[in-house]
């Protein structure tokens, strides 16, 4: 790994580097036959980030198509309830398809048209990707075809079933563990096969460059709204955010433009499933170590000779063993705190939420309003606690209530 | 001057073409591993491919990929794979043996200490799929030091620019993927590949060999008109799966493969 130094002032405005490399993370490291065409790739969103007509198409979309902004919704009755900091919950639960997956399928989908793609690929785990990307793809014609792992097929048949409505091809993935991990690998062999005329949209934050990048950029969006939200509604910045981690393009949304603020404390929540030390869980942040897989450097769940080992948690979508490099250097820096809460922490968080605010929201987004009831009591009153409600939970209630014992 | 580099020269002097066969360490167990080594050297191989098994393996198609979950299955590392080298070498000073796999056993293991096991064990080439020039820095001074060959893909993607590149960084030989897709598709254009190697070779002055959809001995042997060196992986790890708990008709069925190509490509000479 090159030398990197994390004790050193960052400027985060400036990463990643014109290689991809959060410090020693990111990079690009694929077979050669997807090196120009990632090169394509990274030339076309230079251009378009740039682009005035570009940005005007994305923010009209995210307009009216996915209905932004999203609000910055008081939990008062929450707060009381946990007696401590107030929580503000970023409502991306309220997109177009149900969470803040759609941000960043619709960008990449308007730079697939621009470069002339006509047909669109994407891996899932809990499906709320897939859904994303078959969405914009019916929007704009694309052909639409994506990798989920048998696995998750069966845990989240009800957004299969979406994906197929939208007239997506859900191929089920049978290879090594058949969840998200492979899922990816089998979107990365079609990519390779058909790269003349595909384009592939990452769910998340990692990846070869400029993945990491270009889905941050799609996803600051949360946090850019929810810095004036916050400044309008309360006056000040917030105390802290707090965000669930998987690929972690929530939590990079909400941290990037807040990266600056440094008395802005950030808190990315890994999933521990049933518990960091049982080895089932899915918290490479926590528990993990540096290696390379799907194109980035960054932290992973690997044993001792570097193979990949299988992930747990309750949430399908947090079930992968690698993290977006930019939080590994978050990580390393110290700039981000990373965290983790089990399956049964994440659940009452779930329920906490319904009872006290009326709102249902996804596992994966339960996580960080775990944690959340684990922060605010730490906090004085008068500070204000930001949690990103990244999804709802609509997807997770036949989860829910199988876990519960419940026959629907 | 290294056994790939003695190898590729003594080859040139007969006017023969490099047959390089691969398959995955590790695959129907690690006892299976250096034994077919042997028999694919006595049956014509003049180099040998060993695949490095990994959970991860995104390039490749089914055929390799169940090979990977067969040899982890029996736990098999990078380490025992390095031992299984090293227990080649004891009867086989010549062939030259080359790694293939992904960085991150390699990654794990530590650059230099990898270097290092890898040069002990006797391995001369060491082919990372995932791992472009541009990312190859410190594996490159690390292998380097030891004397290995670090050998790069180019594709029928890779510009003037990239190949300049591959070829600045390359020793031993450059392994040209014959086609846009992962290992064991069907679609080979000889014609096209020739086309692209012309353009290959005016990056690089070292060997070239093609690898990707070569499955029988009339494939191999119309590659060996146009490249210095056949790489086949696929069709020999399928005849080891198709064969698989006897190990005699494994012997069999690679050893006919190999042997058919062998003589396919010394024919057209």
């Amino acid at each position: 790994m090159s030398i990197a130094n994390a004790d050193a002032p960052q400027v985060w405005a400036e990463l990643p580097d014109e290689r991809g490399h959060f410090g020693p993370y990111g990079g690009k490291f694929i077979a050669e036959t997807l090196m120009e065409p990632v090169e394509e790739l990274q030339r076309a969103y230079a251009h378009f980030k740039n682009d005035p007509d570009f940005q005007a198409e994305f923010d009209r979309d995210l307009a009216h198509y996915v209905g932004r902004p999203s609000p910055l919704y008081f939990a008062e009755r929450w707060s009381r309830e946990l007696g401590g900091a107030r929580i503000y919950l970023k409502r991306e639960d309220l997109n177009h398809t149900g969470a803040h997956k759609i941000n960043n399928t619709i960008g990449q989908a308007l730079l697939a048209r621009r470069m002339g793609k006509t047909r669109i690929i994407a891996e899932t785990g809990a499906g709320q990707h897939g859904v994303a990307s078959a969405t914009v793809a019916a929007r704009l014609g694309l052909e639409c075809v994506v990798y989920m792992g048998e696995e998750d097929i069966q845990r989240q048949a009800p957004n299969v079933y979406r994906m197929k409505l939208l007239g997506a091809e859900v191929v089920s993935v049978t290879s090594g563990s058949r969840t998200l991990k492979d899922a990816l690998n089998e979107a990365m062999r079609d990519w390779v096969t058909n790269i003349d005329n595909t384009f592939y949209i990452i769910g998340t934050v990692a990846g070869p460059h400029p993945y990491p990048e270009m889905v941050r950029d799609f996803q600051a969006i949360i946090g850019r709204e929810a810095r004036q939200q916050s400044l309008e509604q309360t006056g000040q910045l917030p105390d802290a955010l707090v965000a669930c981690i998987g690929g972690g393009s929530n939590a990079i949304g909400l941290f990037y433009p807040f990266l600056d603020d440094e008395q802005v404390a950030l808190y990315g929540v890994e999933a521990a499933g049933e518990g960091l030390d049982t080895g089932r869980h899915a918290a490479p942040l926590c528990a993990g170590t540096p290696g390379v897989l799907h194109g980035n450097r960054t932290y992973l769940m690997e044993d001792e000779n570097g193979q990949i080992i299988p992930t747990h948690s309750i949430s399908a979508g947090l079930d992968y063993p690698g993290v977006g490099p930019e939080h590994a250097w978050l990580k390393d820096t110290g700039r981000a705190n990373y965290v983790a809460v089990t399956d049964s922490e994440a659940m009452e968080g779930f329920h906490a939420l319904i009872r006290t605010e009326g709102i249902i929201p996804a596992l994966e987004s339960s996580h960080a309003l775990a944690y959340a009831m684990k922060l605010a009591p730490t906090m004085r009153g008068d500070q204000v606690l930001v949690v990103n409600l990244s999804g709802r939970g609509d997807k997770d209630i036949n989860t829910v209530a199988r876990l519960e014992g419940i026959d629907l | 001057m290294s056994r790939i580099a003695t190898t590729f020269e003594r080859l040139a002097g007969q006017g023969r073409k490099a047959l390089i066969p691969y398959f995955t360490a590790g695959d129907q167990g690690p006892a299976l591993t250096v034994p077919l080594m042997r028999r694919l050297v006595a049956a014509g191989a003049d180099l040998i491919e060993l695949g490095v098994p990994f959970s991860d393996p995104a390039a490749e198609g089914p055929v390799i990929q169940m090979a990977c979950e067969r040899a982890l299955e029996h736990d098999v590392s990078l380490r025992d794979v390095l031992a299984m080298v090293a227990d080649f070498r004891r009867e086989d000073d010549e062939t030259p043996v080359i790694l293939m796999g992904y960085l991150n056993p390699v990654e794990v293991m530590g650059y230099e200490a990898f270097a290092r096991a890898a040069s002990e064990a006797g391995v001369d080439g060491v082919l990372i799929v995932d791992m472009p020039p541009e990312e190859a820095e410190e594996a490159l001074a690390a292998l380097r030091a030891e004397g290995l060959d670090l050998i790069f893909l180019a594709a029928p993607t890779s510009t003037d620019e990239r190949l300049e590149r591959i070829g600045r960084a390359s020793s031993g030989f450059v392994y040209y993927v014959s086609l846009k897709g992962v290992t064991g598709s069907a679609a080979l254009d000889v014609a096209s590949v020739a086309d692209k190697l012309a353009q290959v070779r005016r990056h690089v002055e070292i060997p070239v060999g093609v690898g990707f959809g070569i499955k029988d001995a009339a494939s191999a042997a119309a590659i060996a008109e146009v490249a210095d060196a056949v790489v086949v992986g696929s069709a020999i790890v399928q005849r080891i799966a198709d064969n698989a708990g006897d190990e005699q008709a494994i012997f069999d069925a690679v050893g006919g493969l190999v042997a058919e190509m062998r003589a396919a490509m010394d024919n057209n000479r």
